[in-house]
């Protein structure tokens, strides 16, 4: 159908694409162990000084703390709030079913500095809430449930609807037929949900800048040593590890969610 | 749910309602859908809907020093579209569109061909490449974003690289904290937002169409114009959508990379919710911002509408 030289072209393309993709940050760990205070070339030498200086950050630790809890809870919130919106929406007749989708996808288009500030006027002006770690687990919530949910549906429309009603049909109850037949056949979904949930949250800094208050979460942190010079290349060591950490997650999570599920589900934007 | 003092003169009471709830529940399928959707809802509402009306409402207040008058006016959208007078929001707004347009339009086309790669001629190992693909999308926008402050600075990585390797003798001074320098990394930050719903809407194709084409004497250039490219614009439609809403009010990037000339309407926002101190302002800005990527998103549907059609925009939803 098409000429091997196209081809070559276009696969060309690709992998420069994805060396793009993927250069300017792998340069984080490439610098990361290089032995001067200055992200420059010619590398200087190879020390793993930036990362005894991270450990050492008891400031880091906390905010690792922190990020570590909101992360936990908002994965478990928003996963939980996902598979029960995307069973309501694959299982059951919904009138209005277009409308509600297009709302709760919100928060995958509109700028985080709007729904952040919209989140501060409703906690601060109105509701008179403190700011805390809860506030910014809250919205993290919020910008998690529109993943879980396409990771969930995706799941969900993957399988057969009559194993649950045969469940049923033989005279299992509802809860009986949920925990032997629906959980196990979600069960990778809502593991990839939980672990991509927790990465949103992981990484993300704006609103987290805006609802944090006192509490500083890891990516605040890292953005207020940002300032420093002297401190970057420590900056850079903590930055590889999240890196690391977030790539091994990620693709775990990929590959059990996407196994064994037809590609064109998910609804085209996760 | 069942009342205890109740129950031993009226057994079958509670009982029956009980029962006649999940008669309700097993006659009326949406009942069932709508009490399972309950909970997301009610967040979606509560975190969503009335923090974005909340903002609404502020954006017709005043603030003085550190308090709030209540008094309904619209003296902020008159400041903001007074542009003779305070030309900064105005000017602000149409340059971030801009920039961000620029850099959508980037992403999207070099998205494209990886798509259509990845859509038509990866057979073997799909599942790495759509992995490779989408775990950017997943990971730290800070550190994709610091990435190219360490690359673009003054004493970065490509100035260090051009002299050590005896091309520069100065360091250039203009990859920094400008515009270009902004749109150059959202066009890289955003990236992997744009293949996926590109290869979905490439990989939806019937390739029997496709045949069709060839076998009624399309050249493979023809077969691309009249056939691939208007079935995948869905994809296109969503990418475009996916990538150029949120980047407009994008205030990482500016920040990091955009100095005082690469500042855009997000940075505008913020200083008016934090040092300049005039939240109700902010909000009028904001809602002024998020009208004009409406303004813009119809649009660009429309144009898209008037060269190809409705069913173009049909399956983007």
């Amino acid at each position: 159908m098409t000429s091997p030289k196209r081809f070559d072209l276009l696969a060309l393309f690709s992998i420069v694409y994805v060396a793009f993709l993927y250069g300017p940050v792998l340069l984080l760990p490439m610098f990361s162990f290089n032995d001067s205070i200055y992200v420059a070339f010619p590398l200087k030498g190879f020390t793993l000084q930036w990362y005894y200086e991270m450990v050492e950050n008891t400031q880091l630790i906390k905010a690792l703390n922190a990020s570590l809890k909101v992360g936990i809870v908002s994965a478990f919130v928003s996963t939980v709030l996902g598979v029960l919106a995307a069973k309501a929406v694959t299982r059951y007749y919904l009138p209005g079913r277009g409308p509600v989708m297009g709302v709760i996808m919100i928060p995958l288009v509109i700028p985080s500095i709007i729904l952040a500030i919209a989140l501060l006027t409703i906690f601060r002006k109105f509701l008179d809430i403190d700011l805390s770690l809860w506030t910014v687990g809250a919205s993290h919530v919020l910008v998690c449930i529109p993943f879980a949910m396409l990771v969930m549906i995706a799941r969900l429309q993957g399988f057969d609807k009559s194993l649950e009603e045969a469940s049923l049909d033989l005279g299992q109850g509802p809860w009986i037929t949920f925990w032997k037949v629906t959980f196990p056949l979600a069960a990778p979904g809502i593991v990839s949900s939980l672990l991509l949930c927790f990465t949103i949250s992981f990484d993300e800094y704006l609103l987290a800048a805006f609802l944090a208050g006192n509490d500083a979460t890891l990516p605040l942190f890292i953005f207020s040593q940002l300032r420093f010079p002297n401190r970057l290349p420590s900056t850079l060591a903590l930055g590889s590890c999240i890196l690391v950490f977030s790539f091994v997650i990620v693709t775990f999570s990929e590959w059990l969610r996407r196994r064994g599920v037809p590609n064109e589900s998910g609804g085209g934007i996760v | 749910m069942v009342s205890v003092a109740s129950g031993a003169e009226t057994p079958a009471r509670p009982d029956s309602l009980w029962l006649r709830w999940r008669a309700l529940l097993l006659r009326h399928e949406w009942i069932r859908g709508y009490l399972l959707l309950s909970p997301t809802a009610l967040v979606m509402i509560t975190m969503l809907i009335v923090p974005i009306l909340g903002l609404f409402l502020l954006s017709f207040w005043t603030q003085e020093y550190f308090e709030i008058h209540r008094d309904f006016t619209v003296a902020n959208y008159l400041k903001v579209l007074n542009v003779a007078d305070n030309p900064i929001y105005g000017l602000l707004l149409l340059k971030s569109i801009r920039m961000s347009l620029t850099a959508t339009i980037f992403v999207v086309v070099l998205a494209y061909p990886m798509a259509y790669y990845l859509a038509f001629r990866v057979t073997k190992n799909k599942l790495m490449w759509i992995i490779l693909i989408t775990v950017p999308f997943w990971t730290s926008y800070l550190l994709r974003v610091f990435a190219w402050k360490i690359i673009l600075g003054y004493n970065g990585v490509i100035n260090s690289g051009l002299i050590s390797a005896g091309i520069l003798s100065e360091p250039l001074e203009f990859l920094l904290y400008n515009p270009p320098a902004v749109t150059i990394t959202l066009a890289h930050a955003w990236a992997a937002f744009a293949i996926l719903p590109i290869y979905v809407s490439l990989e939806k194709i019937d390739r029997s169409l496709l045949e069709a084409a060839t076998d009624l004497g399309d050249t493979p250039f023809q077969r691309f114009w009249r056939v691939t490219f208007p079935l995948s614009l869905p994809g296109v439609i969503s990418a475009t959508l996916l990538v150029f809403i949120p980047t407009v009010g994008d205030y990482v990037t500016p920040t990091l990379v955009g100095g005082t000339s690469g500042i855009m309407i997000g940075n505008i926002i913020q200083s008016l919710f934090g040092k300049a101190n005039n939240a109700p302002l902010g909000a009028a800005v904001s809602i002024m911002s998020m009208i004009s990527i409406t303004i813009v998103v119809l649009g660009f549907i429309y144009f898209v509408r008037l060269l190809f059609g409705k069913h173009a925009i049909q399956r983007a939803g």
